[in-house]
């Protein structure tokens, strides 16, 4: 026993260090998205615009703190259009993209600043609400020099925005540096007759999530990892315990019906009586005197 | 290696018919693993080699289109043996060597095989490299001996190696590199030790090298310029003449070689012809001092008569297939000839040096639904009056194998079905009270006959062929091959549509061909020159009319290779398998989309998406665009690019805004768009779920008694991206740099739902698609074995349905619709496991109900089915 578990740990080790530099990685990947990828921005109104509009064009300014595991400041662009409209900009994504050692580069801390309807824009929008028809947005498919090969589209009917304010939520689906896929809509739900409602108030309140991808789990390489597992202290892991009741149901219910009727039974049996004893006191000892031989006849 | 290479078309055929679009296709528990019928198929046949000198059994050796090397039985055209070859391992050529292997050049000639002819082993292999991508060619020495040994002459690649054929050594080798050789032909004069190469380089130069076949050396060069260029191909008509075109196709070139000297003799085309009608295209065929010119229609027949003197033999515009030549005796040579005239088909052999002196004139009736002739091959045999007698194996238009032999039919195979594009079912007839099935046996003489004959067999008096009438006569009669209709639906007819454009019925319960029907409208050589066949959708299944309506099939088609070429539309009625009309459309057909409508004839409204992104709904009827415009809103679908590893969803937009008005075509617009990186990912699988599957149960009961709500969205689409570089052949990369990632997309919305990487995995990856869950299989580099992993999805937002008192009271929302548009509030679940087996396809059985449980059926290389619950 205790050889074959050296064996496994040995092997294990062995794997684990055959890898080393993929598994960090994607380590690291999640635990980034999950501390600072989840930063919702609600920022209504950008105080100051940003200088350049007319064009989806993103400033990467770099500022470089180290030579290893470089930071950089990103800037993005999103756009959107009314229904058939063209794309025109709708606000800024900010992000900090974290150059790794061994050459990857992810984005963190991702931030967005949602420029406010002009009224020619809610004037557009009220349209869209009215036709029940899309509101579209785009991003590019590279941060760093969009738009890569194409844009990232993704459309939401106009009537799921609308809540309080306007309400939107954007899960950006990144690898590296490259955006697959934006899932544009509704933070809530939105069920299907979808009802004409104007928002009270003309302001976003945006939601962001970066995803990166999922792991897989590795499934062991060598089925001594399996066997030592499972036959290594000889543990069978026990069933889980069931309940009382799911276990004794079956003698239970019986039980439970006996007990009813038992019950039931007694419950007649002083009604029977009840009603037997009201003639009875009717005629208080006679009949009883004539019942009593009556009975012992029949007991012979 | 033979067993693991069988039954590539049985396993489609299985495959699809279990997986096949109708549900209602099950079996009892009993029925289970048991073969109901097995059919082999090798495909068009491209060259085949008759094996018929030495007494035994007569076979012919063929390979086909589809990487079939198979040898058949000459009698029967059953198969002895056949090996199928792997998809990109084509085959160049067959031969026989010392009478008694197969040799074959296959995979762009870089591997000689030879294959022991009795009983199709392998006996050796060999790999043949050179340093640039030529031609191949294959050349058996049959008079050249060397210790017994016959010596294979094979061009490849730019260099010409002799093999022996006894063991598959390399003999010797020669490069033809130095040049830009464009090596057309190598010759062997009969009863010579040389082997002559013959090409052009620099596209007008001609090049003519004498190589000794023994040692490989280099005898003599000749070469010669001739201004006006080639094109395509040399025919060898003698041993010193051969012919070509100059490369405007009108001017036909004699090449002729006298001690060393080349000549060239221009002959214009349109002397021959008398009045030019376009470029010709030389016929390839092996026929001493003739050979064929294809121009436009029209074929001539043209003889050579030394010094570069042409003679016009005939000129018919007749559809014509020439044979090669077959020499009969000593310098005698004799072809066949098969032209068509209506219905029948000519069969003509002739000498090679008589042209009107016919060895055989025979006039065969063809089935109109096999097409035109496309290859003939001749081979003769001795008359039992000692005199010659000739007999052809034909391939025709659809694909089939014929052997003709004293004006008769003696076989035929059906080896269309090898190439299967696609397949659906059609339900049985009803069975009317009126027409029982005892009408079959329809007058007294057949029915006293049958008796009589089952009487023979009872008392043992029967022949063989008499017992075979009475096995035949118990398959009529019995349940499971019916022409009709069964309580349970299982019996039902496949519609398989071959690449050849034929159409099949085939019974489930026997596999028989109840009809077939080649496409004529899709043959229209005005309309459409180059037809494919796409797809297979159900047209019009009654149901409120089933008792006198027959249900039809739509096949899509297209004109031409590019995406862009207009689409053709053909109706057939699946009981006869008549053609009920056809449409040639004037839009390409990029996706069809058969939507869940039907109008009040039950026809399927279908939306075809053309090449840009305008839909189109057929039938054109304005009840059809009626019931279309209520559901506009609700039409999504979306296209994968998968060269560009873009995935895009689109809507309804408007009426198209053509200058022609069509109110049956609609603008797109594009949704959505999921752009894969080019640099780290290629998309290599996408599934969905079928149409029309049928969920019984919404929710799953997990092992720790909670229960869970499957998330059952129509429009879920499950694709696979490879890493770009690991998308070649397993083993290729290292698993450092292969990754697979599985992504599962909501096509309405384009919301990546779940996604998944899996390092060091690499495809192909096989997946299926049914109710919550996929599962999908690929093969895993670090483990060095194949993985299956399943992802099933479940639905969170409706997890609080689990109070039974909410649902007693009516509180749930089980009944509200489901929207797209909702957030959606999932969790996955995923396992993988070790699958040792390699697949080739994998599919989920699938009810009328869907309360049977699931089983997965999977094909694995070596034509094995495993059925596995989930």
């Amino acid at each position: 026993m205790k050889t074959t578990e050296v064996i496994v740990a040995f092997i294990l080790t062995l794997s684990l260090l055959s890898f080393p530099s993929l598994g960090f990685q994607s380590d690291e990947l999640l635990v980034d998205d999950e501390e600072f990828g989840l930063e919702g921005a609600p920022q209504p109104r950008s105080p100051e615009p940003i200088p350049s509009r007319s064009q989806p064009v993103t400033t990467p300014t770099r500022k470089r703190h180290s030579d290893l595991d470089s930071d950089s400041k990103i800037q993005f662009s999103l756009d959107h259009a009314f229904g058939d409209s063209d794309f025109t900009p709708a606000g800024t994504f900010s992000a900090r993209l974290k150059t790794w050692s061994h050459g990857g580069q992810t984005l963190t801390k991702l931030r967005f600043s949602r420029n406010s309807f002009t009224d020619e824009e809610k004037e557009k929008f009220k349209n869209l609400l009215e036709s029940d028809d899309f509101y579209r947005i785009r991003l590019p498919s590279n941060v760093l020099s969009p738009p890569g090969r194409d844009f990232i589209i993704s459309s939401v009917k106009a009537r799921c925005l609308p809540r309080e304010g306007l309400d939107e939520h954007f899960v950006i689906h990144m690898e590296g540096i490259n955006v697959l896929a934006v899932n544009y809509g509704s933070p809530g739900s939105c069920p299907y007759p979808r009802n004409l409602k104007l928002p009270a108030k003309w302001s976003f309140n945006s939601h962001t999530v970066l995803k990166n991808s999922e792991q897989a789990p590795r499934a062991p390489v060598f089925t001594e990892e399996i066997l030592g597992g499972e036959n290594g202290e000889g543990e069978v892991v026990p069933p889980p315990e069931r309940s009382f009741w799911a276990k004794y149901w079956m003698y239970l219910i019986p039980l439970g019906l006996i007990v009813m009727n038992a019950i039931t039974q007694a419950m007649n049996l002083p009604e029977e009586q009840a009603t037997g004893q009201v003639p009875a006191q009717g005629q208080p000892s006679g009949g009883a005197m004539q019942r009593g031989p009556s009975s012992a006849v029949r007991r012979r | 290696m033979a067993i693991a290479m069988a039954i590539r078309s049985f396993l489609f055929l299985l495959l699809l018919f279990f997986s096949s679009l109708n549900p209602i296709l099950s079996l009892y528990e009993d029925q289970v693993g048991l073969m109901d019928w097995h059919q082999q198929f090798i495909g068009k046949v491209k060259q085949a080699v008759f094996h018929t000198q030495k007494t035994g059994r007569k076979r012919v050796v063929v390979s086909t289109e589809e990487n079939v090397i198979a040898s058949l039985d000459l009698r029967h055209g059953e198969i002895f043996w056949r090996h199928v070859l792997a998809t990109n391992d084509v085959i160049d050529g067959i031969d026989i060597a010392i009478g008694k292997y197969v040799i074959t050049l296959s995979s762009g000639g870089s591997i000689l095989r030879a294959w022991n002819l009795p009983d199709g082993q392998m006996v050796w292999e060999s790999s043949l490299q050179g340093p640039k991508h030529s031609k191949s060619l294959l050349l058996v020495l049959t008079n050249l001996k060397v210790d017994k040994d016959n010596v294979v002459i094979v061009f490849t690649n730019g260099r010409l190696h002799a093999v022996s054929s006894i063991d598959g050594e390399v003999l010797w080798k020669k490069d033809f590199e130095a040049e830009s050789l464009d090596v057309q032909q190598v010759i062997q004069p009969p009863g010579s030790d040389l082997v002559y190469v013959v090409g052009f380089a620099a596209s007008s130069q001609f090049e003519m090298y004498q190589i000794n076949a023994r040692n490989g050396e280099l005898l003599k060069h000749e070469s010669a310029a001739f201004s006006g260029g080639f094109l395509g191909e040399v025919s060898l008509v003698s041993s010193e003449t051969l012919v070509a075109l100059d490369s405007t196709g009108s001017i036909l070139l004699t090449i002729s070689s006298h001690n060393g000297k080349i000549s060239f003799q221009q002959t214009p085309i349109s002397n021959l012809v008398g009045d030019s009608l376009g470029p010709a295209v030389i016929t390839p065929s092996s026929v001493t001092g003739i050979f064929s010119l294809k121009v436009n229609a029209i074929t001539i027949f043209i003889r050579v008569i030394g010094e570069g003197k042409l003679e016009v033999l005939e000129k018919t515009n007749l559809k014509t297939a020439v044979s090669d030549a077959l020499s009969i005796s000593e310098g005698k040579q004799a072809f066949a000839l098969i032209q068509h005239a209506g219905s029948e088909i000519h069969l003509t052999v002739k000498p090679a040096d008589d042209w009107d002196g016919n060895l055989l004139k025979e006039s065969i009736k063809m089935d109109r639904q096999r097409g035109l002739v496309h290859k003939v091959f001749i081979n003769n045999y001795i008359r039992t009056d000692r005199s010659y007698g000739f007999r052809v194996l034909i391939v025709m238009e659809d694909h089939s194998l014929l052997l003709l032999q004293q004006g008769e039919i003696v076989w035929s195979r059906e080896d269309g079905l090898a190439s299967i594009i696609d397949v659906t079912t059609s339900e049985l007839p009803v069975e009317k009270d009126g027409v029982s099935v005892a009408k079959v046996e329809h007058n007294l003489f057949e029915w006293l006959k049958g008796h009589m004959l089952k009487l023979k067999g009872t008392l043992m008096l029967a022949s063989p062929e008499d017992m075979a009438a009475i096995q035949s006569m118990r398959l009529k009669s019995s349940e499971k091959s019916k022409m009709t209709r069964d309580h349970n639906g299982f019996r039902k007819l496949l519609i398989v549509l071959t690449r050849a454009g034929k159409l099949f019925a085939l019974h489930t319960g026997d596999g028989r061909i109840v009809w077939s029907h080649l496409l004529q409208s899709l043959h229209k050589p005005q309309a459409c020159q180059h037809l494919i066949g796409l797809n297979l959708y159900q047209w019009q299944v009654p149901h409120h009319h089933a008792m006198d309506e027959n249900p039809s099939v739509l096949v899509v088609g297209r004109c031409g290779p590019s995406l862009d070429a207009p689409g053709v539309l053909s109706f057939v009625d699946t009981y006869t398998g008549k053609e009920l009309s056809s449409l040639s459309l004037a839009h390409s057909v990029a996706q069809v989309i058969p939507l869940p409508y039907t109008d009040s004839t039950e026809q399927r409204l279908h939306l075809l998406i053309d090449a840009d992104q305008h839909a189109h709904l057929y039938p054109k009827t304005p009840e059809a665009i009626g019931i279309f415009q209520r559901e506009f809103s609700n039409i999504y679908w979306y296209s994968v690019e998968d060269d560009n590893g873009i995935i895009k969803g689109y809507a309804l937009k408007s009426k198209c805004t053509s200058e022609v008005a069509d109110e049956f075509c609609f603008d797109s617009r594009e949704l959505w768009s999921v752009v894969f990186p080019s640099e780290s990912e290629k998309i290599i699988a996408t599934v969905t779920r079928k149409l029309n599957e049928v969920v019984h149960t919404q929710a799953k009961v997990i092992a720790d008694q909670d229960v869970m709500y499957k998330y059952l969205s129509r429009n879920l689409l499950f694709v696979a991206t490879a890493a770009p570089k690991a998308s070649g052949e397993i083993g290729s990369v290292t698993p450092e740099e292969s990754w697979l990632v599985a992504y599962l997309i909501d096509t309405v919305t384009g919301r990546i739902l779940h996604r998944v990487t899996h390092h060091g995995s690499q495809g192909p990856v096989h997946a299926v698609f049914s109710e919550n869950w996929v599962v999908y299989h690929y093969f895993n580099l670090r483990a060095h074995r194949y993985e299956m992993s399943v992802i099933e999805i479940y639905d969170q937002s409706r997890a609080d349905d689990k109070d039974v008192w909410k649902l007693v009271l009516g509180k749930h929302n089980l009944t509200s619709p489901i929207s797209s548009y909702s957030r959606p509030e999932v969790i996955t679940k995923s396992q993988s496991y070790f699958f040792t087996h390699s697949l080739k396809s994998i599919a989920v059985t699938s009810t009328a109900k869907g309360i049977t449980s699931k089983q997965l059926l999977i094909g694995t290389i070596g034509a094995c089915f495993t059925g596995f619950g989930t």
